[in-house]
């Protein structure tokens, strides 16, 4: 997965730069010479550390509701079955997302057929067994997938998202 | 894993925000969006009173908001040489699109350049010369001297048939009002070049040549009639990916129902129901699919037509429907000419249009019905629409004639709910002093360069490397050709402009070529050249185009242009002026003076030289009228200004007038010949598979700016190719291997899509990308204008290697919307 990590990378750093001049309220001058270090500081928001579920209460491939970083944000977590990107838990097949489609805000429906997030606004889908990738879609972004940390007894952990989630211009409000 | 931008946060859009109208500079349908900027210092606030949308942002917004926008919607960039930030999204009044934006469209802000944000970086920021044997920057003075001495020396030598251009005559981004006029006063005004081609085919030539020679303007109806329509039929059109927000804020309505009342109240004295649609595509598209979501399978039809048989289907529409007297009769009297005779020469028996498209008799029957059979007395409207399925396709003058009869024949032009429409790639800008120098059929250029014609070549924004037909051959020419130059070139010092001039003319004298590519990006066919000059972009420059309901907007200029690139028009203009001078040194002011009318300083100068003087309505329309029209614009012709408002049109010929000389509508001879084009029979005797091509949702055009979006690049390292899994096995192929698709015209490469619903030996590969160009074994074979066929090829597939690293975490999954 090395190009994927790299492409987050490149992501971010262009984002930080932007951030952090909108942040830092300093004259265009000075930005010039910070842009080298924009890295530094809370670019990011700090997310939550939520319990969302045990992995108990898993099914295989059935989608379990949740709600992430607040209850405003719903989202499910699924247990594929196979180790897949983004996995968590021993098998490394527990996976979250949001469920608010990032083009116009729609709820999205699982499809277990073939284990993907499909909308009804304008029949965009994301393949849960691929990070959330946008399959076929109007969203301008792929799926906002949780960041999952699995603990001893088998508590799920939600600790951050990785795209903006529709409906907000800040993941955690 | 999937490309993720891990923003998670974006600068809010300040309550003073400056707001800037934009028209997508991509597709045809030109969604309505807006540009805010404000100081890179400066931020809004989540408090109702900080930010431009009065809401409480520290709230989650709902479904379809207008307060949220995407972090492909954002981005830093410069305005009057000071960083702003910007963000670009779709404006929920045009009616247009209704607030909707598409993944194409709603990439606009993160497709422009930033220095800040590293976005965009490839856009060329100063003219560049072939120097020392590699691409170096230089001043515009500089290039342009090069270029009018090159250029002046060859028209002397071969007159101006030496001179070759290859121009966009398109609206939205390369294109436009102003560019097309700038570009169009120099080769067709100041000079009467004939050798010259449009960006996506070989000739300077319309694409849907009789529909105009039939008196129908091709672009006849407004996007509303959708809604209206009893029956839409779309032809070689996948308009959820290729129209995207026309299908989905005007069909869609219609197939779910939901323009019922809309119906009930502009027709009120006729029975409605929700739509119909009758789909003609060898292929099951998305739009398919999305049409049975809408509508339920019982009202869609998909006719998966053999492939380039469409020409045997409409002409068995039209003998069907007439024998039914289903006919418009009035409208065929008032309007029509040459019915009768058109009915003698395309009859087709429902047999045997079934027996060359594959289709059952019932289907074309029931097709013909849904058409034109009466509702309750009445007449039933119905829309028909068109793209490249047809006009890329098979017999293309033919073909767009008999689809036009069925049109006429029904009554369907000029009516509300009806219309017989091309659908549109990019939007329309066109206006250019007259033509006809060039003749019919026009020159075949791409031919003719490979035949080693012409001296000189100037390019604006296109790529033949990417978007011709017999790709590899002209590649393999062209760059002999201009290898010849550039190796001129070297042997001798760049500062001696005399010896430089001369030893190009040498090498020119020798069969070489020199090569101007005007573009925004280094293309493909720019490697080739010897200058590029650097273009502005829509947004970067004012720019006024219209959609395919004739809806003219102006986008206004709301961020500089890279470096020192300038708008197309500007630089038609300075090429002109440095030929005005060179030509005079020359000692031929005569014809020097046909350079004169070139001292624009603005994109608003072209305008006013070129709409406003020469468009008809024209002098109605002015940057300041624009400007207050926002981004609902009018629909051309402009017939009046009234009340600080432009009038337009909304739909053409409401009154039966037509555009043929006698003002009638022509109804045209349109006989079934099969597969037209010389070489297709060949090829597709020898060639195992149909390597059907097109679009795909996620890609502007030939992918010159989504070559550098990660977001898009992710999805689509390499262009797919679409094959039944059926093929798959007997190839040996799993998803993800990159294949060779090869026939004796050439070979490219493409990625395997396992896609079911593929018919077995009918594959689709993405045209124009960059990694993979189609166009490699499109054969050279044209209809009779030197319109190309590209959809109907063939060729043989065989394995090059397993997945690559790039492709291992794409998803292959179908594209098909389903909840299970
Ligand atoms: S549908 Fe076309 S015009 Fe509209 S946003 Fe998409 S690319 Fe732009
Ligand atoms: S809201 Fe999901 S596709 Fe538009």
């Amino acid at each position: 997965m090395k190009r994927c990590d790299k492409l987050a990378e490149v992501g971010r750093r262009r984002f930080l730069s932007g951030a952090f001049a909108a942040a830092a309220s300093v004259p265009a001058a000075t930005l010039l010479t910070e842009r080298a270090r924009a890295a530094t500081g809370g670019a990011r928001v700090d997310y939550p550390s939520n319990r969302l579920a045990n992995v108990s209460e898993l099914k295989p491939n059935e989608t379990l509701e949740v709600a992430y970083p607040d209850d405003d944000a719903p989202g499910v977590l699924l247990k594929l079955g196979k180790r897949v990107p983004g996995g968590a838990g021993p098998d490394g097949d527990i996976v979250g997302f949001s469920t608010i489609c990032p083009h116009k805000g729609f709820p999205l429906s699982y499809n277990s057929a073939d284990k993907t997030l499909n909308c009804p606004g304008h029949y965009s889908r994301f393949d849960c067994e691929a990070g959330g990738q946008q399959v076929w879609g109007q969203a301008t972004q792929n799926l906002p997938q949780y960041t999952l940390r699995v603990d001893d007894k088998g508590d799920i952990y939600a600790e951050g998202v990785d795209e903006l989630l529709y409906g907000r211009l800040s993941n955690v409000l | 894993m999937a490309y993720k931008r891990n923003i998670d946060r974006l600068p809010i859009i300040p309550a003073d925000a400056r707001k800037h109208n934009v028209t997508c500079h991509y597709c045809i349908v030109g969604c309505g969006y807006h540009a805010y900027t404000w100081p890179v210092n400066k931020q809004g606030g989540t408090e109702p009173s900080r930010n431009i949308f009065g809401e409480d942002l520290s709230k989650q917004q709902p479904a379809e908001t207008v307060a949220w926008y995407a972090p492909s919607m954002y981005n830093i960039v410069q305005q009057d040489g000071r960083d702003v930030h910007i963000v670009i999204k779709p404006d929920k009044e045009c009616e247009v699109n209704s607030g909707l934006g598409s993944i194409r469209g709603a990439r606009m802000a993160e497709m422009s350049y930033s220095t800040a944000r590293n976005t965009q970086q490839q856009r060329l920021t100063s003219p560049m010369v072939w120097r020392y044997g590699q691409w170096q920057p230089t001043s515009w003075d500089d290039a342009l001297d090069l270029v009018a001495r090159v250029t002046a020396q060859v028209i002397k030598e071969q007159g101006e048939d030496g001179l070759f251009v290859s121009a966009f005559d398109h609206g939205g981004a390369g294109g436009g009002y102003e560019n097309t006029w700038g570009t169009g006063k120099l080769y067709f005004g100041a000079m009467k070049i004939r050798n010259i081609r449009i960006h996506n085919r070989p000739a300077y030539n319309s694409e849907v040549h009789a529909t105009r020679d039939m008196g129908v303007g091709e672009l006849n109806n407004c996007y509303e009639d959708a809604e209206l329509a009893d029956t839409i039929v779309a032809v070689g059109t996948n308009a959820l990916e290729t129209q995207t927000n026309y299908f989905l804020n005007h069909w869609v309505p219609n197939l779910r129902g939901t323009s019922l009342d809309k119906k009930k109240s502009q027709l009120p004295d006729e029975p409605h129901a929700a739509g119909r649609i009758v789909i003609v595509d060898p292929r099951r598209t998305v739009t398919v699919n999305a049409c049975e979501a809408e509508a339920g399978k019982d009202k869609v039809m998909h006719l998966a037509i053999n492939s380039g048989t469409d020409l045997a289907l409409f002409n068995a529409w039209f003998t069907y429907i007439d024998e039914q007297g289903w006919t418009d009769k009035d409208f065929i009297a008032k309007s029509g000419a040459d019915y009768d005779a058109a009915i003698a020469a395309n009859k087709t028996s429902l047999e045997d249009a079934a027996r060359i498209t594959g289709l059952t008799v019932d289907q074309i029957r029931q097709s013909a019905a849904w058409i034109a059979e009466p509702k309750d007395g009445k007449r039933r409207r119905t829309m028909f629409s068109y793209e490249k399925g047809l006009i890329w396709g098979n017999d293309n003058y033919r073909t767009n004639g008999a689809l036009v009869n069925v049109a006429l024949a029904t009554g369907n032009i000029g009516r509300e709910g009806g219309g017989c429409v091309r659908m549109g790639g990019h939007q329309e800008g066109y206006v250019r002093p007259g033509d006809s120098h060039v003749g019919r059929p026009a020159a075949y250029v791409d031919r003719l360069l490979i035949e080693g014609k012409g001296g000189v070549h100037h390019i604006w924004a296109c790529d033949h490397y990417k978007t011709t037909l017999n790709a590899l051959r002209f590649k393999q020419t062209y760059k002999k050709r201009t290898d010849m130059v550039k190796d001129a070139m070297s042997s001798v010092p760049y500062g001696d402009r005399a010896a430089m001039v001369n030893a190009i003319m040498d090498a020119i004298r020798k069969g070489g070529l020199f090569a101007v590519d005007v573009d925004i990006v280094p293309t493909q066919i720019g490697q080739a050249c010897h200058v590029w000059l650097p273009a502005a972009t829509s947004g970067e420059m004012n720019l006024t185009s219209m959609n395919g309901e004739r809806r003219m907007r102006l986008t206004e200029r709301y961020m500089d242009p890279p470096g020192q690139s300038m708008p197309d028009c500007l630089i038609a203009a300075r090429i002109a002026n440095h030929l005005e001078r060179v030509f005079t040194e020359m000692g031929d002011a005569t014809y020097a003076a046909n350079f004169k009318g070139f001292d624009w300083k603005t994109d608003e100068d072209a305008f006013m030289d070129g709409y406003n003087k020469n468009a008809g309505g024209g002098e109605h329309v002015t940057y300041e009228r624009l400007r207050a029209m926002g981004t609902n614009g009018f629909q051309e012709p402009a017939v009046a200004f009234k009340d600080g408002k432009i009038v337009g049109t909304k739909r053409l010929y409401t009154d039966g007038k037509f555009g043929a000389k006698d003002g009638k509508a022509h109804f045209m001879a349109t006989a079934w010949r099969g597969l037209q084009a010389p070489g297709k029979d060949e090829q597709k005797a020898k060639f195992k598979y149909l390597i059907n091509n097109g679009r795909t949702n996620h890609v502007w055009q030939n992918a010159y700016l989504d070559q550098q979006n990660d977001f898009v690049m992710d999805r689509w390292p390499y262009p797919f190719i679409d094959m039944n899994p059926d093929d798959m096995k007997e190839l040996g192929v799993r998803e993800g291997d990159l294949v060779e698709v090869f026939n004796d015209d050439g070979s490219t490469q493409a990625m395997v899509y396992p896609t079911p619903s593929a018919r077995k030996g009918e594959t689709f590969m993405l045209f124009a990308y960059p990694s993979g160009v189609m166009g490699n074994v499109i054969n050279d074979g044209v209809n009779e204008f030197i319109i190309p066929n590209y959809k109907q090829t063939w060729a043989d597939i065989r394995k090059i290697a397993d997945a690559p690293e790039g492709v291992k975490a794409l998803t292959f999954k179908s594209q098909e919307f389903s909840v299970g």
